[in-house]
């Protein structure tokens, strides 16, 4: 093969590898920190083991269940072309930038101890639901990863070739022989990664566990680096739960990363193939029924919170004006920082692929560094590497901006990286051959094929840094709060009214920005 | 075992197709034309692969048009993914036979001559990502060979292949053909592969399949339609 026309200028290169480090300082650089600072005599106590199997068996539960459900919906989904279908799918992907202090809400004003279940029960002389602790988390868990449990099957299911329905048709199989020869292949290559990803979700989620768990029976070892940080100060802890967290991730990410097939989180999942293994009637009334339910589940809770919303309008606390223009700042500062390492860190992983293909697996696993990292773990390590040069309370709103940028990066760089690497295969070489200059050339030939998935991508950083329940919770001043922890301090002084107006204020601004950028995004990019 | 079309209409995505003539048993048809003109779709519509509002499929005076799939008297061979990707090359032949793999002895004997006539009798055990692209297509004509149907239709199966290995690929096809006396329909856009294997030539153009046409005598004397699309019409 020629020689590339095109030198990598040093300037990219190093643009990369400095991507890398501060990726590398932030998520090991930050433990490493903790680690310094504290005398490890501390080890496990017994109340600590049981936060660790809490954690773990949560986390199975919530895998499990999303998983087991989404098999039927998945394939109610795949089977059946109906009026808005599109809509449902789309609804599905909805979730996953849901902030998730919002859901919680949502659902608690449906299976809560005042919510509308209880109120049913207790009518008819009941006692009222209470769903704290386990089930609450679990119900949440899945209430968030059924629908992405769903759209990783579906996908599965999308990617048989016509050609395969049509030699089953051909060859006389019935539906038996279909779910031999095709659909069991599929679960087989899509439900183990599945399962772990949701697993791996479940292990470090917070937000939920802060709302629904707490107490010495429902505590996650994610909760229990807050609570080690904010109340007891107890850094040795903090640092113990989260070297353990992250052998525990890195572990499952192993083995789930190889398992894991690139993903789309794009919106528009295909028309469903069309089959002529017959569907019977009892199978057609099954999984209508299936999706009406599945669709009521996720569909309640946020309805709920728009009525509560709107009716409580009114009891808007003067102090969110500051705190939503903290949220958006934050979220905006968040999500450029995020594309901006996203597509750094991608052209190099591009780059190095061509010539040194085990670089680049290296390189897109320290990109996804910051999914088995604590967040209070990487904000604790970064205030004590600044802490000698700037009081770091001022730096509450920067950090928890660098924090949210490198949590969402391995999402973006799933959404960019296949984007990148299919314009490269496909117009970099015409390029090359064209002579075009190194800026050229992405300008021209990359980006605006890169341009619909650096939206979206922005988008979901935005959203999903807009409505993070995280770092924000350990050091804001009363001042600098986001729009999240405002609407945390509500739900926590029973101020449920005033909760509800926020929660309609920050779904609306969330899922605004992902339509701004995602919208944005597709701005003359019509060509095929 | 004639196949006739009855005033046929085929609609797909803003374009029409017509065909009404019929088809002989043991002869060996092309289907010839540009890009796009619904070559594939024809043969979709014959598969039973395709709603079709207007006009009949007749086989054997016997009316085809709406029975499903599994019961028309075809076998079918694609451009790519005639194969599962996760059965082994037996497997991948045995579907033709008996769907849900249950095997016995004469099923395996009955496999391993099929595909030893397709000379692949030592690959029996090899998944398809281990065979070349030919390989894989020969797989696919050892199960139309074991479903011994009385309509064989490909549809382009051999476009990706070099023109010495195409020939062998259609060499293999005419042999079995002849064999069991099997009705054959090739879809191609190009006039070589007509030329090479077939007794007659539909050509479709300006959105009519035409009757068949000895394809010797086609190519010998062209239409004007059939000039455009060879290029050889002189201008002027």
């Amino acid at each position: 093969m020629a020689e590339r026309t095109q030198p990598v200028t040093a300037l990219t290169a190093l643009a990369g590898w400095g991507a890398i480090a501060l990726l590398l300082t932030v998520s090991l650089g930050s433990l490493l920190a903790v680690w310094i600072n504290t005398d490890i005599s501390a080890g496990f106590d017994p109340a600590d083991f049981r936060i660790i199997r809490f954690t773990v068996t949560q986390a199975f539960f919530s895998a499990l269940i999303s998983v087991v459900l989404s098999v039927p919906v998945a394939r109610a989904l795949a089977r059946h072309d109906f009026k808005g279908r599109q809509f449902f799918i789309t609804f599905l992907g909805a979730s996953f930038i849901l902030p998730v202090i919002v859901a919680v809400f949502g659902i608690l004003a449906i299976w809560g101890r005042s919510g509308l279940f209880s109120s049913i029960l207790t009518t008819t002389g009941q006692q009222p639901l209470n769903i704290y602790g386990m089930t609450g988390i679990i119900l949440a868990h899945v209430f968030f990863n059924l629908p992405l449990a769903t759209r990783l099957v579906l996908q599965g299911w999308l990617s048989v070739p016509t050609e395969h329905f049509r030699l089953c048709a051909q060859l006389g199989m019935t539906a038996k022989d279909v779910i031999k020869h095709i659909e069991r292949p599929i679960l087989h290559a899509t439900l183990p990664s599945a399962f772990l990803t949701i697993f791996l979700l479940c292990i470090t989620s917070f937000a939920v566990a802060l709302t629904l768990g707490g107490g010495p029976r429902a505590t996650t070892v994610e909760l229990a680096i807050y609570q080690a940080l904010r109340f007891d100060f107890d850094l040795p802890k903090a640092a113990l739960f989260a070297t353990f967290q992250f052998m525990l991730c890195t572990g499952i990410a192993l083995i789930a990363l190889p398992l894991t097939k690139p993903t789309t989180f794009s919106i528009g999942l295909d028309r469903p193939a069309k089959r002529w293994d017959r569907v019977s009637k009892f199978q057609k009334y099954r999984d209508l029924c299936l999706l009406i339910l599945t669709g009521l589940f996720l569909f309640l809770p946020l309805s709920a919170i728009m009525l509560k919303g709107i009716q409580h309008l009114s009891k808007l606390p003067a102090s969110v004006i500051t705190a939503s223009i903290n949220s958006i700042i934050i979220s905006l500062t968040s999500a450029t920082i995020c594309i901006g390492l996203a597509l750094i860190i991608s052209s190099l992983i591009v780059r190095l692929t061509q010539r040194n293909p085990r670089i680049a697996h290296l390189i897109e696993g320290i990109s996804f560094l910051s999914l088995v990292a604590s967040p209070f773990v990487i904000g604790t390590g970064l205030f004590i590497m600044i802490f000698p040069f700037v009081s770091p309370f001022k730096l509450a709103l920067p950090i928890t901006a660098l924090v949210n940028a490198v949590m969402a990066l391995p999402f973006a760089i799933r959404i960019i990286l296949p984007a990148m690497q299919r314009a490269e295969t496909n117009y970099g070489r015409l390029a090359d051959n064209l002579g075009m200059s190194q800026w050229a050339r992405f300008q021209l030939a990359i980006w605006p094929r890169l341009k619909p998935s650096a939206g979206f991508a922005m988008g979901l950083a935005a959203a999903l840094s807009m409505g993070d329940l995280g770092v924000i919770a350990l050091f804001a001043a009363p001042d600098s709060a986001t729009l999240p922890l405002t609407m945390y301090r509500l739900m926590a002084s029973y101020q449920t009214d005033a909760a509800s107006a926020v929660a309609l204020m920050l779904i609306t601004i969330s899922l605004g920005l992902f339509w701004i950028f995602d919208q944005g995004g597709r701005i003359e990019s019509r060509i095929r | 075992m004639s196949l006739a079309f009855d005033n046929l209409v085929l609609r797909h995505e803003g374009f029409r197709l017509t065909a009404n003539f019929v088809l002989e048993p043991n002869r060996k048809y092309a289907i010839l034309g540009p890009s796009g003109c619904g070559k594939s779709t024809l043969l979709s519509a014959i598969a039973g692969f395709m709603d079709i509002d207007q006009g009949r499929i007749l086989f054997d005076g016997q009316d085809i048009t709406k029975t499903p799939p599994a019961q028309r008297p075809i076998s079918l061979l694609f451009q790519d993914h005639n194969l599962f990707p996760h059965m082994s090359v037996l497997n991948n032949v045995a579907i033709g036979r008996k769907p849900d793999l249950k095997l016995d002895k004469a099923d395996i004997d009955a496999i391993k001559q099929a595909l030893d006539r397709v000379g692949l009798a030592n690959q029996v055990d090899k998944f398809p990502s281990e065979l070349s692209g030919g390989q894989q297509q020969r797989v696919a004509i050892a199960r139309a060979l074991l479903r011994d149907k009385p309509l064989m239709l490909l549809d382009e199966p051999f476009a990706a292949l070099g023109p010495a290995l195409k020939h062998e690929m259609l060499d293999i096809v005419a042999q079995i053909v002849d064999a069991n006396n099997t009705c054959l329909i090739l879809v191609t856009h190009d006039p070589e592969d007509a030329l090479y294997i077939s007794d007659e030539t539909i050509f479709i153009a300006d959105g009519i399949a035409g009757s068949p046409v000895n394809t010797k005598s086609l190519f010998g004397n062209p239409p004007n339609a059939l000039q455009n699309y060879l290029g050889t019409k002189k201008a002027g």
